[in-house]
């Protein structure tokens, strides 16, 4: 990577504690890391290593308490509830395990509600929330209920979803967790192409398969990067503090 | 967040796509919807029907109390109750008591402000035609009584000024009585007997109720009391002069067996006040008066003004009454679905996380869950307003009783439905706001 290309995501030391009640745990213990446009990063870790608690600092659902977080080149650690929101709807699309669609809301409904919150027009967001369905296989089924639909079609409206506002970066917790390989593998093409065409996604996963189709993989343990593919190979860690 | 940047956030675009959403999300749950919405339903109705049948009621009351005439003072002469003079009365046999001629000369000439005086005399005995007879009470009266009192001829005419002097032979009967008396035939220009005389029917006038017995449980005495509330009281009029003429002072009734006799001059006195401010005062002064020449209560007064201000007072007591009941039934119709909208907001936490990662600030989150509140009363306050406009026709219909729904009534009431969806909306919306995106998430 040279210089010249600005780091879409940058981490400078972040930490993240959680209190509980007399002593602190800390998830994160000082993560710096840059990713850059159009990167297709898995990030894999044992269990509790921290990996959910730093997709949810990248997708500002939640802050640092440490360290500074820069999403385009703007530091938005320090950004209140309305601003933080108005990132998470425009700038990062979300994919999680138990793929959360509304149940209220027919699939082109679910995958309008980011539309929504950007105040889209009703007509346009309609139009464009077809064009999704339609480009995740689902074009049949725009009036189906969630429970309607299997796993896999499911995922395939949250990924929709979070295609809808155009975003920099899509985040995805073990978007296959809850899927037979046949519906993941289906999910793991549709990432495939949405890096083909420019789009920078970091997923999480234990699966060390689908840790090969990307680009570039990072370990967590203990709340700290143990690997980065990008710098070839182990990275020097600090022996976890005595708790 | 502040409340002028929450105001700004709403479009009318937005606004109607979150009720649309509302709508969405009560319909899911539909019994329960209609269940939260039932307590604002019935505080609404029962609220517009009970100010309808109050309304109603006090409406009826005060129509008796202005046809006895706002500018009279009504004096009426009673048996008093005082025993000191009670043995007196006993020996000479006869009880005399009451009004006289010359408590109507000394008002006339003492109270200022008097226009005119109505003397009125009655006694109570059999009316014939041939061989019909009705047990009625017989009132001699002067030609302007109908003016004073209120009171519609319904066929025919009141005796006039020369009648009275010529103490002609001419009585006036009360619908029922004429009913009564002529069921087939008409009454007017026939001759009814009363003792030894006849007289010749020449008006009908309307029959009418007692008061409210409510109303100091002596206006009844307008026709004569001693009769049943309800049923009808039969009533004839004659001029005074006549009346006098006839029965002289004294009057002997025979009641079941025994026998009394009576010295009353007049049964029954309206004094008008010309200027409506002075009648109080005139009460006052009246009241004073007749002190002097009756020392043991022998009369009672009636003031519809005053009574037609107590009437207000019972109302006005009324009304806090049910404001009070309305206010508690939509604070428990209120805190209802405060307690849903709870339930609501922790069974529908993960939702709200998700819209808060894909975009929706706090105050989105706010509006959302307001706006189902507000949906929810509102629809339970036009049910209510239905219900409320329904139950007063249907015990108009079932049980005669006058109800009014003024038009204010429906509208405060929904207003404050809607108020209180607001009030009892908004802690469960902040509290759905507050929530933090990831906590709210990783809820089950
Ligand atoms: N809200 C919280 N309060 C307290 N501790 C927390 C909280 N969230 C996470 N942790 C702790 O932080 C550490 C990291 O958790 P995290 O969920 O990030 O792990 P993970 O790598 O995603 O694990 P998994 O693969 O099981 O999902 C864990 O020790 C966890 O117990
Ligand atoms: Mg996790």
């Amino acid at each position: 990577m040279s210089d010249a290309i600005e780091p879409i995501i940058e981490l400078k030391g972040v930490e993240k504690h959680y209190q509980m009640g007399s002593f602190t745990v800390k998830a994160l213990r000082g993560i710096s890391l840059k990713i850059f446009p159009g990167n297709y990063i898995s990030i894999l870790g044992p269990s509790g290593g921290g990996k959910s608690t730093m997709l949810n600092i990248l997708g500002c659902l939640d802050q640092p308490s440490v360290g500074e977080y820069l999403l385009e080149g703007k530091d938005v650690s320090h950004l209140d509830d309305d601003d933080l929101s108005q990132v998470r709807g425009k700038r990062l699309g979300f994919i999680f395990q138990s793929y959360n669609l509304i149940q209220q809301l027919s699939v082109v409904e679910n995958i309008e509600v980011p539309l929504y919150y950007q105040g889209v027009p009703a007509a346009e967001s309609r139009e464009r929330g077809i064009k999704l369905a339609e480009q995740v296989g689902l074009g049949e089924r725009l009036d189906h209920r969630p429970t309607e639909l299997s796993g896999g079609q499911q995922q395939r409206v949250a990924i929709a979803r979070a295609l809808a506002n155009d975003p920099a970066v899509i985040l995805a917790d073990e978007a296959t967790g809850n899927l037979d390989s046949k519906s993941g593998g289906d999910i793991l093409r549709i990432f495939d192409e949405l890096n083909e065409q420019g789009k920078t996604l970091i997923l999480i996963t234990h699966d060390e398969g689908m840790a090969e189709r990307t680009s570039r993989t990072i370990r967590l343990r203990d709340g700290q990067v143990e690997f980065d593919s990008m710098f070839g190979g182990k990275q020097e860690i600090q022996p976890p503090e005595s708790e | 967040m502040t409340w002028t940047s929450f105001i700004e956030g709403i479009s009318p675009a937005r606004l109607e796509r979150t009720i649309l959403l509302g709508v969405k999300s009560l319909w899911m749950h539909k019994l329960r919807s209609m269940l939260t919405a039932m307590g604002i339903v019935f505080g609404v109705a029962s609220v517009i029907a009970m100010l309808a049948i109050g309304e109603g009621a006090s409406h009826e009351a005060q129509e008796q109390i202005k046809n006895l005439g706002s500018q009279n003072i009504i004096l009426q002469s009673i048996k008093a109750t005082n025993s000191a003079d009670a043995g007196k009365e006993e020996r000479s046999f006869i009880l005399e008591y009451g009004l006289t001629f010359r408590d109507i000369d000394q008002i006339q000439a003492t109270i200022p402000g008097v226009s005119v005086v109505v003397p009125g005399r009655k006694l109570q005995d059999f009316v014939w035609r041939i061989e019909r007879n009705v047990d009625a009470v017989i009132m001699g009266t002067v030609p302007w009584y109908p003016v004073m009192r209120n009171r519609e001829l319904l066929r025919g005419r009141f005796f006039t000024e020369i009648e009275m002097k010529d103490r002609s032979n001419v009585c006036v009967l009360n619908s029922d009585m004429a009913a009564k008396l002529f069921p087939l035939s008409e009454a007017l220009g026939q001759e009814v007997r009363l003792q030894t005389s006849y007289y010749t029917v020449i008006g009908i006038i309307e029959s009418r109720q007692a008061v409210a017995s409510g109303s100091g449980g002596g206006l009844g005495g307008d026709t004569g009391g001693g009769k049943d509330e309800g049923e009808a009281t039969m009533e004839m009029l004659l001029p005074l002069s006549t009346l006098l003429e006839r029965f002289g002072e004294v009057l002997v009734k025979f009641r079941s067996g025994s026998f009394e006799a009576e010295k009353v001059e007049l049964h029954e006195v309206t004094v008008k006040i010309e200027d409506p401010d002075k009648v109080v005062a005139a009460a006052d002064a009246i009241k004073h008066l007749l002190s002097r020449n009756h020392k043991n209560m022998d009369y009672k007064m009636v003031v519809p003004l005053e009574l037609l201000r107590q009437a207000a007072r019972t109302k006005q007591i009324f009304n806090i009454v049910l404001g009070s009941i309305a206010a508690i039934s939509l604070l428990v119709g209120g805190i209802g679905i405060m307690n849903i909208m709870l339930a609501t907001v922790t069974e529908r936490t993960r939702e709200i996380g998700i819209r808060r990662a894909l975009g929706a600030k706090q105050r989105d989150i706010v509006l959302q869950f307001l706006i189902e509140t507000v949906l929810l009363s509102g629809a339970g306050g036009v049910i209510g307003v239905v219900m409320g406009l329904l139950i007063p026709m249907v015990i108009t219909h079932f049980a005669g009783m006058l109800t009014i729904v003024q038009l204010w009534a429906p509208v405060l009431a929904f207003t404050i439905s809607v108020l209180t969806g607001v009030v009892f909306g908004i802690y469960p919306a902040m509290r759905a706001a507050s929530m933090s995106p990831v906590d709210a998430l990783r809820h089950e």
